[in-house]
């Protein structure tokens, strides 16, 4: 915001490629993004640049074709100054008709092509940059579908939903200025410059002397801007903070009677925040004033001195009248530059955000053999299998295990206990540090990425459906699924009766997040998701706590079916589920601690044994 | 909108002392063309150097004049229009803070994080600009105007035609480009979902190998968003090249008709240049009208959404007349109570639901998601007020208790559990800051919290991050239970709040809660019998009524329901067996 506040005042009549700022499309982030902020420096700007404009290539006639159109749009509105003042001195000053007319009409001419010119660039460029924050858009989305899940493990959603809005927002913002802006800038300078010098040497240099103190004034009040906006940002991060927290956590705030202490902290921070913002507010204000005096300062150099200049005939009013165009012409682009510092900045540094996730390694690295479509059997081998995120934090240490093809295996333990991570592995969504995992006696770092996850179906805790239908819900278990298919998959899930009785059946549209349904019945939908998946291994990771007991004693008869016929992996907390597992791991602190079927674990009386008895044993 | 002017009010001095400064701006401006009028007239055609010399001095002077009137206008209109902020953004979050439960219900906590960040900052700005730019455009539109036509009346003709044109160009723009702006933002919104939806589950594209996929539904709503802005941002690109386009040629005209003017004697020299100055300087200033009018739209919808919520009523409030006495036993009795989130004759969450517990007793409550339990505790600190009955505690309404009093004596450990940035000791203490540490250890040893604190590198004094982010779910469960337990309330909620805490763990919880907090009425709500069992009372919800009451054994020979959920628990591994 501080760019428009010191651009605004004589945006107005700047040079015709500009959109006055408020008129400007709102962009992502919408209105509400205005809070005043530094601009963020760039670290690479060279190369980013050069990869911006790599991306920007990819269009080439459209680009030259706007830089055509920006030339001419910069040559028109250059030149018509200069018959401005030849219409006064050989027409009006001597009061000659004839020729004024045709003046007149080449005038027109030039506005017209000008105007035109103008928007034709607008308008070419518009499709330019909107194609390129287009495929922009879709290659970090691209690349996010690619990375690996610890990628998703170590960022909040927020942040990367951001480098996919604001950071591209910026990139747009940046790029409007840049591609058009400079080259009038310096089509204007320069062509300004040799008309000038043409016209009157002396009333040339006399216009140049306010170029300094405007160059001195935007450095001066730039810099102490700054400062200030930086103390005001800070401080507005903290409120912003504040103000996420408690009011997210508003209830709890209630609760505990906090409301009085929250608001005293709040008017501290906002206090301080309000003593920054002044500062800054008036420090970046001053621009507008000091340079609109300087322009008043320089029209009235040129006006006085190109006077007395007239009197004493060494030039005419006509070019007078033209100097005072070209001084304010000449003046506006480097005025200007500050402001544009600041957008190609952050459009700078917004693009090397975006490409700093392009850079990333995917998962999809080695490519690993196929299986041609042939299906696993799905006999599961875990050999001395080890894995830490960090090598001084090992996740599980040296575990072994076996399950024959349809065997139900289920992990116990306390939360932390590295139950998740085993079928994570599994899936391959981290990488063991050490051991090996093998699928029908395949290593699966040999295996294909995507054939090993095709033959792993997951049912997890939050179930998650997306807005759509709810056929296409299910349909994602498999893409060429037909209706039929559909159906029997839900019939197998029990799902059936419960989106027959909904007014649409399975042409209902289910909100994003599904919040038009119950869990329980999101999670139907999953199940029958993975029955259409129809994998040979499949993962139930608390695919039932957060359902009340009875919900899932009904569902219960569902997972049987799912599980038939498969190997299958169980996590749960309530041992009621798993209690007849064909073997139970029970995993503690990252290891396979006891290792058996429900009975030969209970006769063992470890710590599984233990852990029964609490659950089943009143409390006491 | 302009309610919130109000706000503006205390600071009415600079509110006033910038437009005034932006006139003398203004004034300043205005007389620079008519001086270069006077110079080229009187100081060049009539041959006068000395008045050449006396008006570019005078020039000088006036611009000095006007830095003046433009540094004062900054300064006073960043004044008022910072001020009018804090305080718009303090008072909008003290009144968040005195909503009710109902009230947050109705507003996301989403959108009123925006409304006091975003829109607030949308209103200081606007206010801002009010006091600056929509001073200075239209002055220097009227002021142009008024010095051409004492100029020149016959050559003002022009500018009637000029001038209504450029509204109506104006006027088109603003009417064709405001809907558009509506379309750009919910395509937005599309886009934005899509990713946010992908993101969530990205887990299953990844599990069921969907990446194709969603690239294209993903390539779909880039597409159609990319179309719109384009569009859009097509259609604004006219209003430069048409403005300056009808700015120029009235220039060309002003020049061929003043140069007839000129001819007939009717207009001097300098006359038509500064004409043609303020030509300039009026119509430039118009292109600013349309940048005022995007800001007053913008500046109004932020002005709905912050007044939306200051129209919220909240609709608990403290009694006028508290009842003096204070919860001390911890009687909690429920008499024929029915409640429902909606509007009167909406749908009932609960229906009719009256029992007593008595004073150290602890009452189980069990059902299935959407039974009502949680509505059901929700009335005891009066989170909401019940539509039809009463709820009493001690014997007294609790709608006649102080709010605070009452609050101070039910600790609520919520589902979800809202840590806060700050210390693991801060966070423990949240509800009674003047706890020493004694006390914030025994609550934690009480929650099975201790133990997990004292491994951590800085203990007590770790510092979190927000929303408690680096800990783990079992972990924030157990401090929030903490903070309750060091509140010593009378009357202690736990609404399903040990979910994500392993078993082990969960009955250790139970132990110290029996042991510690023997005189405490305590309400536990859960999804196992284990964790019930051995209460006073089991209160089994079905549908929002009242299922069965009783001690485990009593529901066990009288209850089908609770039955069943037993054996869903209990016995439905052995059935498997059988």
């Amino acid at each position: 915001m501080p760019n428009e506040q010191q651009g605004e005042r004589r945006e107005a009549n700047r040079d015709p490629n500009k959109l006055p700022g408020g008129l400007s499309m709102p962009g992502p982030g919408g209105p509400g993004r205005g809070v005043p902020g530094p601009k963020e420096r760039a670290r690479n700007t060279g190369a980013t640049i050069r990869r911006l404009w790599a991306y920007l290539n990819q269009q080439r006639a459209g680009l030259i074709l706007v830089y055509i159109l920006t030339a001419i749009a910069a040559l028109v509105t250059m030149v018509s100054p200069y018959f401005l003042g030849v219409a006064i001195d050989r027409f009006i000053t001597p009061g000659r008709a004839e020729g004024l007319l045709g003046l007149c009409i080449l005038l027109l001419g030039l506005y017209a092509g000008g105007a035109i010119s103008s928007w034709l660039q607008a308008y070419v460029m518009t499709g330019v940059a909107q194609r390129m924050l287009q495929s922009l858009r879709g290659d970090l989305f691209r690349k996010y579908q690619q990375l690996p899940v610890s990628f998703f493990d170590t960022r909040t959603h927020g942040e990367l939903m951001s480098r996919n809005t604001n950071d591209i927002e910026n990139v747009s913002n940046g790029l409007n200025q840049t591609v058009t802006q400079m080259l009038t800038s310096l089509i204007v300078v320069v062509g300004s410059l040799v008309l000038m010098l043409s016209l009157n040497v002396w009333l040339t240099l006399l216009s140049l002397v306010t170029i300094p103190l405007v160059m001195l004034a935007t450095r001066m009040i730039g810099g102490v801007t700054r400062r200030n906006f930086k103390a005001q940002q800070e401080h507005l991060g903290a409120l912003n903070g504040l103000i996420e927290e408690s009011v997210g956590g508003q209830r709890t705030v209630q609760i505990f009677r906090r409301e009085k202490a929250m608001q005293a902290e709040f008017g501290a921070i906002n206090g301080k925040l309000n003593k920054a913002a002044i500062k800054a507010q008036i420090v970046s204000g001053l621009v507008g004033p000091v340079m609109n005096m300087l322009n008043n300062v320089n029209f009235a150099l040129i006006a006085a001195v190109g006077g007395w200049m007239v009197w004493k005939d060494w030039t005419t009013v006509g070019i007078i009248v033209s100097f005072l165009n070209y001084s304010r012409q000449f003046g506006r682009p480097i005025s200007d530059l500050a402001n544009q510092y600041n957008l190609i900045q952050s459009g700078v540094a917004g693009a090397e955000r975006v490409f700093e996730i392009l850079d990333l390694d995917t998962e999809y690295e080695e490519h690993g053999r196929s299986l041609d479509g042939r299906s696993m059997r799905g006999e599961v081998t875990f050999e001395q299998v080890s894995f830490a995120y960090k090598p001084e934090q090992p996740i599980l240490q040296d575990v072994n295990f076996h399950a024959k093809p349809g065997q139900k295996i289920a992990l116990v333990g306390p939360t932390g206990a590295g139950k998740t991570t085993i079928v994570n592995l599994l899936t391959r969504f981290y990488e063991i540090s050490s051991g090996q995992i093998a699928i029908d006696g395949q290593n699966i770092r040999e295996l294909d990425k995507n054939d090993l996850r095709r033959n792993v179906g997951m049912v997890l805790q939050d179930a998650y459906v997306f807005a759509g239908s709810i056929r296409d819900n299910i349909r994602y278990g498999r893409l060429d699924a037909s209706d039929e298919e559909i159906e029997r998959a839900a019939e197998l899930a029990n799902a059936d009766a419960f989106i027959r009785a909904l007014p649409k059946g399975y042409d209902t549209t289910l909100t994003m997040g599904g919040s038009n349904l119950s869990h329980g019945q999101r999670q139907l939908l999953t199940i029958a998701r993975a029955v259409l998946a129809d994998p040979a291994i499949l993962i139930l990771d608390e695919a039932t706590s957060s359902i009340d007991t009875r919900t899932e004693m009904h569902i219960q008869q569902a997972m049987r079916s799912l599980m038939q016929g498969r190997t299958s992996f169980v996590i749960a907390h309530r041992l009621s589920t798993i209690r007849d597992a064909d073997r139970i791991l029970f995993m503690n602190a990252g290891r396979a601690e006891e290792q058996g079927t429900h009975e030969e674990l209970i006769a063992a009386k470890g710590l599984y044994y233990d852990l029964y008895m609490s659950q089943f044993k009143p409390a006491g | 909108m302009w309610r919130l002017g109000k706000y503006l009010k205390p600071y009415w001095l600079p509110a006033l002392l910038a437009p005034l400064f932006m006139v003398l701006e203004v004034c300043m401006d205005l007389m620079q063309p008519k001086l270069l009028q006077r110079i080229v007239d009187d100081g060049i055609a009539a041959g006068d150097a000395g008045e050449i010399q006396r008006t570019g001095l005078l020039m000088l002077g006036v611009a000095l004049l006007g830095v003046i009137g433009g540094v004062g206008c900054t300064i006073y209109s960043s004044i008022a229009s910072q001020n009018f902020g804090r305080d718009l953004r303090g008072s909008l979050f003290g009144k968040v803070q005195s909503l009710s439960f109902r009230n947050l219900d109705n507003l996301p906590t989403g959108t009123l994080i925006t409304r006091i960040t975003n829109d607030v900052t949308q209103l200081q700005t606007f206010v801002q600009m009010l006091l600056r730019m929509f001073v200075r455009s239209p002055m220097l539109i009227v002021g142009s105007l008024v010095m051409a036509v004492t100029i020149n009346a016959k050559l003002t003709l022009i500018l009637a035609v000029s001038v209504p044109l450029l509204f109506v160009f104006l006027f088109f723009l603003v009417r064709f480009s405001l809907p558009m702006f509506a379309t750009v933002q919910k395509r937005l919104d599309g886009v934005n979902g899509r990713l946010q939806e992908n993101l969530n589950g990205i887990r299953v594209v990844k599990a069921f190998v969907r990446s194709d996929y969603e690239e294209e539904r993903f390539g779909e709503v880039n597409r159609d968003y990319t179309s719109v802005m384009t569009r859009g941002m097509r259609i604004m690109a006219l209003n430069m090249p048409v403005m300056t386009l009808i700015l120029n040629i009235s220039i060309i005209a002003v020049l061929w008709y003043g140069g007839a003017l000129n001819r007939s004697g009717d207009l001097a020299v300098g006359e038509l240049v500064a004409y043609i100055n303020y030509v300039t300087q009026m119509l430039s200033s118009m292109l600013s009208i349309g940048m005022i009018l995007t800001f007053i739209s913008r500046a109004k919808a932020s002005a709905d959404r912050v007044n939306e919520v200051f129209d919220e009523r909240p609709d608990i409030e403290n009694p006028t007349h508290a009842h003096p006495g204070n919860v001390k036993g911890g009687v909690v009795e429920f008499d024929h109570v029915s409640f429902g989130y909606g509007k009167e004759n909406g749908e009932l969450a609960l229906h009719d639901i009256s029992f007593t517990v008595q004073p150290g007793q602890t009452l189980g409550i069990l059902g299935a998601t959407g039974s009502g339990k949680t509505s059901l505790v929700s009335l005891i600190p009066r989170l909401y007020d019940p539509r039809s009955g009463e709820v009493r505690i001690d014997g007294t309404p609790v709608s006649e208790l102080e709010l605070s009093s009452l609050r101070e004596k039910v600790g609520v450990v919520l589902q979800e559990a809202n840590l806060f940035s700050g210390t693991i000791a801060d966070n423990i203490r949240f509800g009674r800051p003047e706890a020493t540490d004694a006390e914030v250890q025994r609550a934690a040893r009480s929650a099975q919290a201790h133990e997990f604190i004292e491994r951590m590198p800085e203990g007590y004094a770790t510092r979190l991050g927000q929303k408690g982010i680096n800990l783990s779910g079992g972990q924030k469960q157990r401090i929030a239970i903490a903070r309750a337990l060091l509140m010593r309330p009378a009357v202690l909620i736990l609404d399903d709040s040990t979910s994500a805490v392993d078993l082990t763990t969960e009955s250790k919880i139970r132990g110290a809660l029996e042991q510690e907090m023997g005189g405490t009425t305590k309400l536990i709500i859960a999804q196992r019998i284990s964790a019930v069992r051995g209460a006073d009372l089991i209160l089994v919800m079905d549908r929002g009524a009242v299922a069965a009451i009783g001690t485990h054994d009593e529901l066990m020979q009288d209850s089908e329901i609770y039955r069943e959920i037993y054996r869903s628990q209990v016995s439905e591994g052995s059935e498997a067996y059988a």
